[in-house]
């Protein structure tokens, strides 16, 4: 499988990255060059193999249904949630109004 | 007196312990080093006041007659992808420039728990890809080592934690904080002569670490030495409630633990990592262990790794795919940079808010995951690889039918010069041959300085252990630190 | 039964409807974070620093969530998987600060289980192909600003159930009766609240037409409508909008539409139509969900009775169909009513006065079955005192006032205001002769055969016994009387 460069900008653009047509036709043979080198795992027979699910034998362990249990973990922070917004107003953070 | 910058993380604690001298003196001597190493770019951000803050209050606890904390007095570096409460961390990426945590991550704040203090933020690989902290958005760091033909040319630290390693090597810290997804802890110590530990995947928290991929990172120290990386080790390891993935097992006294006998141990030598076009150099040092580990009274044999030769191609999907989704928060709206053109929309907002604020290096994964993960390709890349990586942790499983330990380089070569590889990815990404199947794998594993190249530059050897035997490689490690008679270090130029 | 059907100008269509239902889990925290779900706080004062998604935050799943979504799994006889796992769902929108929402997609925590539905005379029943576990989305508010939309995260990582049916509702009317039902169950089980209106359940409606015996047509999905009424609306208004796309040489796109409840039509909607890639894979921050025996008995034995089985036990009991339906539609009624008949009144007159005197009170004074200012065992009391006779009734429905009013037990209004009913025949025949007596010309009447005129007899008697005479006494001794 390699990629074209119409390819290249969809990809980047399901990835929200703006490219410019001259860097996608660039982005053409470097990212070939990295496909076409991976695509040597097809020749690896991998029938009857499960994909691994965790790296480390290890099951998820649950929470218990308390709220604000760990201050980290826990809401009632506006101010610390609102401290790095780019832009925010009355408790809200705001973006380019969004036309549903 | 001797230069407190001399001292590692055993001879500080000890030495303050001890009454030798004062935590202040060391962290006064650690933050003059900082300052004066400006050339080297080893850190992004400097915070002297958090290192004497901690070191005045291990003296205030020394003269009340107290028990000293594990760290009490040690000054260290963080790699910048810890998040650190009211310090800027940015991964090294201007898509992050000014970004202030609210929070601590779990891994400094055991560290600062412990009585460590923090001389500064670590440059480093943006999100941590790559292997030459050349992907830096501020500046690549400059390796304090340069070859001995008189050339200067300047050197790659490794990388992604290369911050940290220049730093260590250059004494500007006695040990440094850095983090592993597929080597970046190893092959940068490699690089610098040093000493760093990748632990289990789930002995540090990655709670309020910044994610690059979240099934491989690890955090772990870089010290001057194995003991130093096993005292460091013990303070940084721990379950932590807020990881799902954190190991919920006791952290073992590494550095009580320590023991450099190997008898009664086998040393495991993979044949498939004799790769083609192996510098002859490595090749030797390889060699070089193998005496080292059978005079520790070690056994050698042998193994198979079959599926050595995929677990780059796995690593190249799996990491790249995690990132992409990983890096999706970064839009510009709750943090970081944001980049609106003029009378642009929502999803125009985000284009080009990534595409001016992530590195190259970062939009090339971020694009493959992407591509490796959309509609209908998952099944051949993706859950491919997963499998594979299935087949790669059952070769380690089956090894250890014979052995308890692997010895291997850590590094196809030994520090490159700064733009040799970068323009071809490729290249650079084979860096991480040796290194990323133990991580694929989740395993621990070390790197350990065995030698000087031709050139003067610092080799290293990697030993890879059973899951949470970090004992193991530990002790396997001091064995080859103790033979090898490692005292190279970078004379001052900057 | 008649088929639904939309008569369009080559002929009738039929409509196929499948249901997405949106169901928050009733829990305290989120699915992945500790803050608090609760309606209607402050903008981002429920927010943690992980549903903010802040670099290095993890998700570490809430075990109420998970066991209210396996007792709901149950609840509708469903498969319960005990080796789950959560996927991620990767798109880019201001509601979604992670850059992607965890779901399940391939291998849901729930599997196949079923609704039973009755629409009119028919039972059916309609599929469900899973229930799975992911998070809420913020909300955005376009109003506020001229050039801006604000981002609220409040409901940023509360968890949903997603419950997918399969595509077997043919009518607006089967899709509202589903909606009901699911409704009933979730409630009953206690894993929702079910409240619509503020967005606790919410419905994305799949559509299609065909003529019947033919092919599923391409569908439409109407995302997030919030009332069974608007889900019915939608269905009508959509399945029109195909025929007539379709019969005037038009093509269905599969698409994702808004409805509009003002004008009761379905439009596309522009901002979500890009690329429905998801890329969704195996969250790596998250192990796969391991169930064991214990958690699934637990859930097991905690499953309250469901409405089927209420409503086929209270016909056991000799209630009638249309009154158990009235009784175990909604929790709350089922609840007070099994209470009441814990208090041991008879099922079916209690059954009778519930749905009768009690609702007709409730509903003139605006109160719901929870804010009854009656108790199940105040009422039982009333009934038992109907049932022995010491109230008519007539004295019932006044004694029934007078509590409602102020909230005394019956037996102590019966005291009080001497409203008990005498079956004293010594004073019921003084009074029976008394009226014979001024009621000569009736009673020539009725002996010359006018025999309707008995009821006359009756309601003077009452009348004049102020209403408190056991109205089979006053029968049996009018007979006697009047020979
Ligand atoms: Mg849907
Ligand atoms: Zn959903």
């Amino acid at each position: 499988m390699s990629v074209d460069t119409a390819t290249v900008k969809k990809v980047a653009s399901l990835a929200r990255i703006a490219i410019d047509d001259a860097h996608a036709e660039r982005l053409v043979p470097e990212l070939n060059n990295i496909l076409g080198w991976i695509e040597q795992l097809g020749e690896v027979d991998t029938s009857g193999v499960a994909p691994m699910t965790a790296v480390i034998p290890n099951t998820l362990r649950l929470r218990d249904d308390v709220v604000n249990a760990d201050p980290l973990t826990g809401g009632g922070i506006r101010d610390a949630v609102l401290a790095n917004a780019p832009q925010a107003e009355h408790g809200f953070f705001t973006v380019p109004k969004v036309i549903e | 007196m001797t230069d407190l910058t001399d001292l590692g993380i055993r001879e500080i604690r000890d030495g303050v312990r001890d009454g030798t001298f004062s935590a202040r003196e060391v962290a006064e001597s650690f933050n003059a080093a900082v300052s004066n190493a400006r050339q080297l770019n080893a850190f992004l951000v400097e915070t002297p006041d958090h290192a004497l803050a901690a070191a005045d209050a291990a003296d205030a606890v020394r003269a009340a007659g107290e028990t000293l904390k594990p760290l009490a007095g040690v000054p260290i570096g963080m790699k910048d992808l810890f998040c650190t409460k009211g310090v800027t961390s940015t991964a090294a990426s201007h898509i992050l420039e000014g970004f202030t945590p609210q929070y601590e991550s779990a891994v400094s704040q055991r560290l600062w728990d412990a009585g460590a203090g923090m001389l500064g933020k670590l440059n480093m690989d943006q999100f941590a890809m790559g292997s030459s902290n050349e992907t830096s958005a501020f500046g690549n760091v400059i390796s304090p080592w340069r070859r001995n033909d008189g050339g200067n040319a300047p050197l790659a630290p490794g990388g992604s934690s290369g911050g940290s390693s220049a730093a260590v090597s250059a004494r500007l810290c006695p040990g440094a904080t850095g983090t592993d997804t597929g080597g970046s802890i190893r092959q940068p110590a490699a690089f610098t002569g040093i000493s760093g530990i990748k632990p289990t995947y789930g002995r540090c928290s990655r709670w309020g670490t910044i994610a690059f991929a979240s099934s491989l990172d690890q955090a772990g120290p870089m010290a001057r030495d194995v003991r130093d990386c096993a005292i460091m080790l013990e303070a940084m390891s721990g379950f932590d409630p807020k990881d799902a993935t954190s190991l919920d097992v006791p952290v073992p006294q590494w550095e009580q633990g320590l023991n450099a006998s190997l008898a009664g141990k086998r040393v495991g030598i993979p044949r498939e990592y004799r790769v083609d076009n192996m510098p002859e150099e490595i090749e030797a040092l390889w060699q070089r262990g193998i005496e080292w580990v059978k005079d520790a009274g070690a056994e050698v044999v042998e193994v198979s790794l079959p599926h050595t030769k995929y677990a780059l191609p796995a690593y190249y999907i799996i990491a790249p795919a995690e990132a992409s989704s990983n890096l999706a928060r970064y839009d510009g709206v709750r943090y970081g940079q944001r980049d609106l053109p003029e009378g642009a929309n929502l999803q125009a907002m985000y284009a080009a808010t990534r595409a001016a604020g992530f590195g190259e290096e970062v939009k090339r994964r971020i694009l493959i995951g992407t591509y490796v993960l959309s509609a209908g390709f998952y099944d051949a890349y993706f859950t491919q690889a997963s499998k594979v990586r299935t087949l790669i942790a059952r070769d380690f499983e089956n090894a250890w039918e014979s052995c308890d330990v692997l010895l291997t380089p850590t590094a196809p070569s030994a520090a490159f010069g700064l733009g040799e590889k970068s323009d071809d990815p490729l290249a650079m990404y084979l860096n991480d041959v040796f290194t990323v199947p133990s991580s694929l794998a989740g395993l621990p594993a070390m790197s350990v300085p065995g030698g000087l190249d031709k050139h003067g530059l610092p080799l290293g050897l990697q030993f890879i252990g059973k899951a949470l035997d970090e004992q193991g490689v530990l002790n396997a490690a001091l064995a080859i630190e103790e033979r090898a008679g490692f005292t190279a270090r970078p004379q001052a130029w900057w | 039964m008649t088929d639904y059907r939309i008569k369009g100008a080559t002929g009738d269509w039929e409509v196929v409807i499948g249901l997405e239902v949106h169901a928050q889990v009733t829990s305290n925290a989120k699915l992945f974070s500790g803050a608090a779900t609760a309606f209607g706080a402050e903008p981002n004062s429920q927010v943690s620093l992980i549903d903010a998604a802040m670099p290095g935050m993890l998700p570490v799943p809430n075990r109420e969530c998970i066991r209210q979504a396996v007792r709901t799994g149950m609840a509708i006889d469903a498969a319960i998987n005990k080796w789950s796992r959560f996927d991620r769902k990767n798109y880019f929108y201001a509601d979604l600060p992670q850059g992607y929402q965890i779901s399940q997609l391939y291998h849901p925590l729930v599997g196949e289980g079923s609704v039973e539905i009755e629409d009119g005379e028919t039972v059916k029943t309609i599929g469900v192909e899973r229930i799975h576990v992911e998070q809420d989305a913020g909300k955005l508010m376009h109003d506020q600003h001229p050039t801006r939309s604000y981002v609220d995260l409040n409901r940023s990582g509360v968890a949903l159930m997603e419950i997918v049916s399969r595509p077997d509702m043919r009518s607006p009317s089967e899709a509202g009766a589903y909606l009901r039902k699911l409704r009933a169950i979730l409630r009953y089980v206690g894993s929702c609240d079910g409240n619509m209106e503020e967005g606790s359940m919410r419905a994305d409606v799949n559509v299609s037409v065909r003529k019947p015996g033919e092919e599923f047509g391409t569908r439409t999905e109407t995302k997030n409508v919030n009332s069974v009424r608007f889900v019915m609306a939608a269905i009508e208004h959509e399945a029109n909008r195909q025929v007539d796309v379709l019969e005037s040489g038009g093509k269905i796109v599969q698409e994702t539409r808004l409805f509009n409840p003002d004008t009761g039509t379905t439009r596309s909607m522009r901002s979500k139509e890009d690329a429905h890639d998801y890329r969704y894979f195996p969250d790596p921050d998250l192990l796969p969900l391991e169930l064991d025996d214990a958690f699934l008995e637990e859930c097991r034995a905690s499953l309250p009775e469901l409405p089927d089985a209420k409503r086929k036990r209270y016909e056991a009991l000799g209630i009638t169909p249309y009154n158990a339906e009235v009784l175990t539609a909604e929790v709350e009624t089922a609840r007070w009513f099994d209470t009441l008949l814990d208090e041991g009144a008879a099922p079916a007159a209690a059954s009778n006065w519930v749905t009768g005197e009690l609702f007709g009170a409730l509903n003139r004074i605006g109160k719901d079955i929870t804010e009854s200012p009656v108790t199940p065992g105040q009422a039982a009391e009333l009934l038992a005192l109907v049932a022995d006779g010491t109230l008519s009734g007539s004295l019932a429905k006044q004694v029934f006032e007078v509590m409602l009013e102020t909230g005394d037990a019956p037996g102590k209004i019966v005291e009080e205001r001497g409203l008990k009913q005498t079956s004293d025949t010594g004073a019921i025949e003084a009074v029976i002769a008394d009226v014979l007596a001024k009621n000569p010309n009736q009673l020539e009447q009725y002996r010359g055969g006018k025999v309707a005129l008995f009821g006359f007899f009756v309601g003077q008697t009452m009348k004049a016994m102020g209403g408190k005479a056991n109205p089979q006494v006053v029968n049996d001794l009018l007979k006697k009387a009047l020979g």
